[in-house]
């Protein structure tokens, strides 16, 4: 029809009153096509949606290409480029500071599974809250394309380099060593990817997603087991994710034969439709096993694996008063003059 | 006083020999994981609840059970508690060392021995006592197990009839030792008891040592150096610590968690704070950092090896700008080095510790009392100027006992920084993380969950602008660096001032730090009494070195740096900052045995460096 539109329509925000440009980041200055890219999208699309404040979330960050992208996404968020292998202890620090901050980690394969092998293990044996990304493409981009330890047996390097040392498995890992929100996706599953990064942000512990992400310059082509390519040939997911979060009052018919859902902390519910007959995405040990399978039979398995939202976090573990730490006051934080009269009449 | 400590040693041994009063040194040997510790405890307290000036000195292996370990115990009238090199009154217990412990002692001195060692036999210019142990300590103890354990008390009642040791004080001492068990307190004293009434049926009083009660620790405290800090912290607010066992260290954050959960808790019964033991090293300063960049009060405390792995991360602090507190319990170094004794090895790495241009901020305590209040000053430095602050204290001021007035209630208030909030954003729109707005280098931060749009920035190691963009350009990270270099100029006016004692007449100087102004304060009476050298001092309680120091070495023609280190670490520091012509006024006097600095070492080589 001839109407004329006489304003235009005012821009589509969430439900904290954000519209999805209040998440953007700078531009990125990653290859064009990296998987990385279209991780931070997800990221921004996930927040958007789940309306969180970008005030309260943090982002910190290892060395490598990953680990720049916090500057892609997000700019109303504190982030933190750290040292390398070493995002772990910087993000444990800063909620020890502040709990009421929402912690996402970017890291990558050489940064999680190499050098910073040590500070990522016992951050999963902590379950301090935090969403731990790994932005996995299995080699070293900023050095230009050495193997890292995520690279799997036989892949080629552009050089024809062959990895010859069996790939750390870093879900399985996760797994074993507490973590209670483990899955691995791809950076081309953008459904999947979505639906998981939104039940990440519901969980109260730490969640650990892989995400094969490949490298366009130097790990993208024939004989590489972390090209888009192969990826596409050789997906496995084992669940069809689908995510309701909290503040959606709609009911969604599942079939418990066929769907595990979990309700997440804050009242979401994570539904995994089984494209597996009998996985149980509780069942740690079980969980580890089909990891291992998978690599058997060169499958790269994704979804959730393994879900437990009974676990006490580190938070709970240490009891602290709800405040943040950070802007306890004096009267709070330096005990009065009787306590050192106290203390100084025992030593005398 | 030395003179006449010389002049008694050649008497005694001698009829006529003059008695020696509140000046002595005795040293107990015996292996480790004996329980010698609770017993030399008691015999220190014993001595200074008499009021006599006392300090203890434990040298222990880096070991559980099993090596020797020796615990050195100087009362002294004068107020003297450096560590003393001669040994005046011998405990052997330990029959593996016994022999060369009784062979390097001066003529003179005494020794009391277990009776199956036969000690009498080595020498005949030392007193020697025997006391049968074994049989001695079954009557009072019926528990074959414990005997091993008590049979440490009977010393101490030994030692107390021969110096003349208050009996009264030694039962308060075990009493004090044993506060909330009262079996173990009654079996202890009982064979201190069974040694004092030996001692006084079957000894005859042959050395010239008593003590006598004076007046000079009414009203002191005893307490360690790391447990002062420990309390330093607790005062200065530190909400977050974070650590990684490591000798001599450890012991600061385990009381440091026992003060905590006595004293931080609400009435919520939650905790005011965050304890962690880290994964190593690296992580402990990792979450220092992340605690302090989100606005906690965050510490950790460690010794030499754990600062060479928290290198590269405190780079990453100097640079962008992180505020955390670290304490150095220095060990002696190079790498596993003497992990239980002590040094002063850490001053040159520590103050520029990680790569490329950086240069830390340290506060350096001489006593229990800086321990504690040095713990406000380094918090608040650290936000303040929004960097690290390392505290350098040293394994024989923070695993020792010693003596202080009790320590004063922080009158300074918390000073958190520039730190700007929502109503401050509110006001000002924007801010720019790293310019220089005041003149002093310090740039304004915001933390992480402050609820503006514009809170937020991207803190970084790489190089950055004023408004923490990435940024590769020469001028940005020129004018950064040189920002940062005048947050360390403004420094200077702000950490603790050195301790300076001027004569008015003197030529020399001496610049010494931390424990060794315990050497030093006894030195320079020596030095004076003895060969007539008069000596102006100024003790170091900070880098960067402030006015002060600069102005004292350019009094005095020769200023003597004395320091517990091999390499002059400190001199070398001082050469960087002071004019070139005033170098060569530099003299180093340094020692590296890992014991604590003594008197007459420096006495004697200070002396001879002046032609006496």
């Amino acid at each position: 029809m001839a109407t004329t539109p006489t304003s235009t329509p005012a821009p589509k925000t969430n439900r904290i009153g954000l519209t999805v440009l209040d998440y953007r980041g700078g531009k990125t200055t990653l290859c064009a096509g990296c998987g990385h890219n279209a991780i931070s999208e997800r990221i921004i699309d996930a927040m958007y949606e789940m309306g969180v404040p970008p005030e309260r979330v943090i982002k910190p960050s290892g060395i490598g290409c990953s680990s720049k992208s916090p500057a892609y996404f997000m700019s109303r968020s504190h982030s933190f480029n750290a040292v390398h292998g070493r995002m772990p202890s910087i993000a444990t620090g800063a909620v020890l500071a502040n709990q009421k901050l929402i912690a996402l980690g970017v890291s990558g394969d050489g940064d999680t599974a190499s050098i910073g092998v040590g500070q990522f293990v016992h951050l999963m044996r902590r379950n301090l809250p935090i969403i731990y990304i790994i932005e996995d493409n299995g080699v070293y981009g900023l050095t230009k394309g050495q193997f890292s330890a995520t690279a799997d047996l036989g892949s080629k390097l552009k050089t024809g380099v062959i990895n010859d040392l069996p790939p750390i498995d870093t879900c399985a890992m996760a797994i074993t060593l507490g973590a209670t929100f483990v899955g691995r996706s791809f950076s081309g599953d953008k459904r999947q990817l979505h639906a998981m990064l939104k039940a990440a942000i519901a969980h109260k512990g730490t969640v650990m997603i892989d995400v094969v992400s490949p490298c366009v310059t130097f790990n993208d082509h024939e004989g590489s087991t972390k090209s888009y390519k192969y990826m596409k040939d050789h997906e496995e997911p084992i669940q069809d994710i689908n995510f309701i979060p909290a503040f959606e009052e709609i009911s969604v018919e599942y079939d418990p034969g066929a769907t595990v859902q979990v309700t997440m902390h804050d009242g979401s519910r994570l539904q995994l439709h089984k494209l597996e007959e009998d996985y149980d995405p509780t069942d740690r040990i079980r969980a580890i096993s089909r990891l291992h399978e998978a690599h058997e039979n060169n499958e790269v398995l994704t979804g959730v694996f393994y879900v437990n939202t009974k676990a006490p976090s580190f938070i709970d573990m240490l009891d602290m008063t709800p405040e943040p730490l950070a802007t306890l006051p004096e009267s709070v934080v330096r005990p009065g003059r009787e306590v050192l009269e106290q203390v100084m009449e025992g030593l005398r | 006083m030395a003179t006449t400590d010389v002049a008694l040693r050649q008497a005694t041994g001698q009829a006529g020999q003059k008695r020696v009063v509140n000046n002595m040194s005795i040293q107990v040997a015996t292996v480790n994981g004996s329980g010698s510790q609770s017993s030399n405890s008691v015999l220190l307290r014993s001595i200074f609840q008499m009021g006599v000036p006392v300090s203890g000195k434990n040298l222990f292996p880096s070991n559980i059970a099993g090596l020797p370990t020796w615990y050195t115990i100087r009362a002294n009238k004068d107020g003297y508690i450096a560590r003393k090199k001669e040994i005046d009154f011998l405990v052997a217990m330990n029959a593996e060392t016994a022999k060369e412990d009784v062979m390097s002692l001066a003529a003179g001195a005494a020794v009391l021995y277990d009776e199956p060692l036969g000690l009498d036999k080595l020498r005949n210019d030392l007193t020697f006592y025997s006391v049968p142990y074994d049989k001695l300590v079954a009557p009072v103890c019926p528990e074959a197990k414990l005997r091993k354990l008590v049979k440490n008390m009977i010393y101490v009642g030994v030692v107390a009839k021969l110096l003349d040791i208050d009996m009264a004080q030694v039962e308060k001492a075990i009493r004090k030792q044993f506060a909330t068990k009262q079996k173990a307190a009654n079996l202890n004293f009982a064979a201190a008891k069974a040694g004092y009434d030996y001692a006084a049926s079957s000894l005859t009083k042959q050395d010239p040592y008593f003590i006598q009660p004076m007046d000079k620790t009414a009203g002191k405290i005893i307490i360690d150096g790391n447990s002062a800090a420990a309390l330093g912290s607790m005062f200065a607010g530190v909400t977050v610590v974070t650590w990684y066992p490591i000798t001599p260290s450890s012991s600061l954050v385990e009381t440091l968690i026992d003060y905590m959960k006595e004293y931080r808790i609400g009435k919520d019964g939650k905790a005011t704070f965050a304890i962690v033991q880290a994964e190593d090293e690296l992580a402990a300063i990792g979450m220092v950092l992340g605690a302090g960049w989100a606005g906690a009060r965050s510490m950790t405390a460690t010794a030499g090896p754990g600062i060479s792995l928290m290198a590269e991360f405190a780079g990453l602090s100097y640079y962008a700008e992180v505020p955390g507190v670290i304490w150095n319990i220095q060990r002696v170094g190079p790498s596993t080095g003497l992990p239980t004794r002590t040094s002063q090895g850490d001053i040159l790495s520590t103050a520029v510790l990680s790569h490329g241009d950086t240069k830390h901020i340290m506060l350096i305590p001489n006593s229990v009392a800086e321990c504690f209040s040095m713990a406000t000053d380094a918090f608040n430095l650290a936000e303040q100027f929004q960097t690290l602050v390392f505290v350098m204290s040293d394994l024989d001021l923070g695993m020792n006992n010693w003596m202080s007035d009790p320590f004063e209630y922080p009158t300074t208030p918390i000073n958190r920084g520039k730190v700007l909030t929502k109503e401050d954003l509110n006001r000002l729109g924007s801010f720019s993380r790293y310019k220089d707005v005041d003149g002093d280098g310090i740039g304004y931060r915001t933390l992480p969950g402050t609820e503006h749009p514009a809170a937020a920035y991207f803190t970084r190691g790489t190089g950055h602008n004023e408004q923490s963009q990435y940024s590769e350009r020469p001028d940005d990270f020129e004018r950064n660096m040189e920002r940062i270099n005048k947050k360390f100029e403004t420094a200077r006016s702000f950490v603790p001032r050195p301790e300076v004692i001027t004569t008015g007449k003197a030529k020399l100087g001496i610049i010494a730090y931390g424990t060794s102004h315990w050497g030093i304060i006894e030195s320079r009476d020596q030095l004076r009494n003895e060969y007539g050298i008069e000596t102006d001092y100024l003790r170091l309680r900070a880098y960067p070195f402030t006015r002060e120091v600069h102005e004292f070495i350019e009094k005095h023609d020769r200023v003597y740096v004395v320091e517990q280190n091999r390499d002059a670490q400190m001199l070398s520091l001082l050469k960087l900052d002071i004019k070139p012509e005033l170098v060569t006024r530099l003299r180093s006097i340094a020692h590296i045995h890992g014991l604590p600095l003594d008197a007459r070492s420096v006495t004697d080589e200070l002396s001879s460096m002046e032609g006496k």
